[in-house]
């Protein structure tokens, strides 16, 4: 089955890549600086960080000294918990948005979540290009640790496919999915050690904070960026078997749900 | 390829008497199921040949919509097999998909990678969708700035900018100008003669009988009849005309055509008869005799009103003359149960060679869709030749006379020909 799919998507990827490539245009069409924008937010992003927290509030992560420390911890959990939550929410709605189409062309339907997954990807690749260029301006540029990131972030997009997959298939059916999700974001995103280091936190929430899936993903990016360690791998572990069974049930929900879908939009 | 085989299709949706029992349903599989299936389709079995045209008629809510969408994979059957072979190209929703955002061109694009064509093979084709659209330098237009005439011309054109082994072709012809009707009904015939199998759903009589070569009749989501489209036609009429369900029958005639009867039979015609000027039978008629048509009929209820109308068709079942007593401000009114009214209709058969039917209607009203109590097609057949007058062509005699001048040098002079 996942070879069919593999098969589809194979075979229909022009269209997966002109709606990513029109989907862009699309967001920038009739303005002037067109893509440029795409930088500008990311840019304006780390900016504030760095004046309003290294500067401004002094704020320092515990144990290092470095004035743009913070502002590093911060990005690298940002912007990979944007990238995790903006595949959650789009797919979470991909199958609802698109209900026209579904119900009137016939076309492999996995091609809606490749394309979210892809453009939230192209997104993700701009912003941290420009997250890098800002840490070989301040000499923070990471060493060889860099090409941890891969692994790390095939595992982590992974997770938020099958989750996202499964969102958005159950959503048609129970439209209180989607409204629990984006609830669930939310705290998710408080009990993920983005914003703070669990180091902090009191010694009783720890462990509570480490069953959560994200948790060591957040860390590991972190480690990357501010230390220049390389993640530790055991620790990634049940969120990666975890990641794995998500994109199963995934892919198996799409599968047997896939014909009913079409019937209830 | 381009052959469709159908066994047993159904399509049935499901529905809840709450989201809570669905729910249910879901988290124990081994329950009993809690929804209700609401058949659209059941019980579907036809056998498409390839480069066969094939006409789906049936009233609204028949089921044609769902069968047309089983068949392009849009939605999956509950019951039943589809079996194709060859590329389906569908012509259901045109301009489906496109973006008013962007141009003609990106959109044909988008429209081609959404049939599974590939980047290459839609530039190859790109130069043909143009020509054929006929959209001049709007194909770099956005799409917002098109008439929608203009966004249906690119959209039968990006659809059908290759030819696919199976055509599926919903109603959508009746869209766009006249101009282009023409244009995309006459792609749609090259197609065939290259071999595509067509599939056309239509209320359109004329676009079945022209271009099928065999209908389907649904009715209530199963396939009632098929058979030549005439007849299948035909059947259709008598079937509208009796939603409440009277019998319909039909019987063969001698030159393979049907004969179909139905009606509530609250007045019957007990006698049709086709009578020249010797006071013959006519089946056989010269163009230009008279022609008188005898109707007897008898009233088996009491009738507040009672219209008879006559019917002339074509070989193909094309209307020539209809005309009936309302028309003609000659309606019975005040009927009682028992009368016998007979009726003489006289006209001149100013007709082109060939065969004709008539088909004849007792009903209340101008048109047969109110009170049916009687309607016949097929009720007879003559045949006309032209033995005396000039051999012209087409199914009307206009009597035509031609006068032509030519001037010349030397004066004035003039031929006259019959």
């Amino acid at each position: 089955m996942p070879l069919a799919l593999g098969h589809a998507l194979w075979r229909y990827r022009g269209l997966v890549l002109g709606s990513v490539k029109r989907e862009f245009q699309s967001r920038y069409r009739n303005s002037l600086l067109g893509a440029a924008w795409t930088v500008f937010q990311p840019l304006a992003m780390i900016t504030v960080y760095t004046v309003v927290f290294s500067q401004l509030m002094q704020a320092r992560l515990p144990g290092v000294n470095d004035p743009f420390a913070y502002s590093i911890y911060l990005c690298s959990g940002l912007l990979t918990w944007g990238l995790f939550a903006e595949i959650v929410q789009r797919c979470q709605t991909v199958f609802l948005d698109n209900g026209n189409m579904i119900k009137k062309l016939s076309f492999p339907r996995i091609c809606l979540p490749a394309i979210v997954v892809s453009s939230a990807l192209v997104n993700f690749a701009i912003t941290f290009a420009v997250f890098l260029a800002f840490l070989l301006i301040t000499g923070h540029f990471p060493s060889w640790v860099l090409l941890a990131i891969i692994p790390l972030l095939l595992v982590h997009v992974m997770f938020a496919t099958g989750m996202g997959i499964a969102v958005g298939v159950l959503n048609v059916f129970f439209r209180d999915v989607g409204q629990f999700i984006s609830i669930l974001l939310q705290f998710w995103f408080w009990f993920t050690p983005i914003v703070y280091s669990s180091t902090t936190l009191p010694a009783a929430v720890r462990p509570w904070i480490r069953l959560n899936p994200l948790t060591s993903f957040a860390q590991a990016y972190q480690g990357i960026f501010v230390n220049g360690l390389w993640p530790q791998w055991s620790s990634l572990w049940p969120s990666a078997v975890l990641a794995f069974i998500l994109c199963i049930l995934a892919l198996n929900l799409f599968r047997n749900r896939s014909a009913e879908m079409v019937d209830e939009l | 390829m381009g052959d469709i085989r159908v066994n047993g299709l159904g399509k049935a949706y499901k529905s809840y008497p709450s989201q809570w029992s669905r729910l249910a349903e879901w988290i124990i599989p081994s329950g009993k199921p809690k929804h209700r299936q609401h058949w659209v389709l059941q019980n579907v079995d036809f056998h498409l040949y390839a480069g066969e045209a094939v006409g789906i008629v049936g009233a609204n809510g028949a089921g044609k919509s769902t069968l047309l969408k089983l068949l392009t994979g849009t939605t999956k059957p509950t019951a039943g097999q589809i079996s194709m072979t060859g590329r389906v190209a569908a012509l259901l929703e045109l301009g489906m998909g496109f973006h008013p955002d962007f141009t003609g061109r990106q959109n044909a694009m988008m429209g081609g990678q959404l049939l599974g064509l590939s980047v290459e093979e839609i530039l190859d084709l790109m130069p043909s969708i143009e020509a054929f659209a006929e959209i001049g330098e709007y194909i770099d237009e956005p799409v917002r700035t098109y008439s929608s005439g203009m966004q249906m011309r690119l959209a039968f054109s990006v659809a059908t900018a290759k030819r696919p082994d199976i055509l599926i072709v919903d109603e959508a012809l009746s869209v766009g100008d006249s101009y282009f009707q023409h244009k995309s009904f006459e792609r749609i015939r090259e197609f065939r003669r290259a071999g595509t199998t067509l599939l056309i759903v239509s209320h359109d009589r004329y676009a079945i009988q022209t271009i099928c070569d065999r209908a389907l009749l649904l009715d209530g989501g199963r396939l009632i009849k098929q058979g030549v489209p005439v007849d299948v036609l035909d059947y259709y009429n008598a079937l509208m005309a009796e939603r409440d369900h009277q019998t319909v029958r039909q019987e063969r005639l001698e030159d393979g055509r049907m004969k179909t009867i139905s009606g509530t039979g609250e007045a019957v015609m007990t006698d049709i008869q086709l009578i020249n000027t010797d006071g013959e039978i006519a089946d056989s008629v010269e163009v230009g005799d008279l022609l008188e048509l005898r109707v007897h009929v008898v009233i088996k209820a009491h009738l507040p009103r009672l219209v008879l109308g006559f019917m002339i068709k074509d070989r193909l079942g094309q209307p020539v003359y209809g005309i009936n007593t309302h028309r003609l401000e000659k309606p019975m009114t005040d009927l009682s149960e028992g009368e016998e009214i007979s009726y003489r209709y006289r006209f001149p058969a100013n007709l082109g060679k060939g065969s004709y039917s008539l088909s004849l209607s007792l009903s209340k009203e101008d048109s047969h869709l109110g009170e049916n109590y009687e309607w016949r097609d097929n009720a007879l057949i003559f045949h006309v030749f032209n033995t005396y007058k000039e051999n012209f062509v087409g199914t009307s005699w206009l009597d035509a006379k031609v006068e032509i001048s030519r001037p010349t040098e030397l004066g004035t002079s003039s031929a006259t020909s019959p």
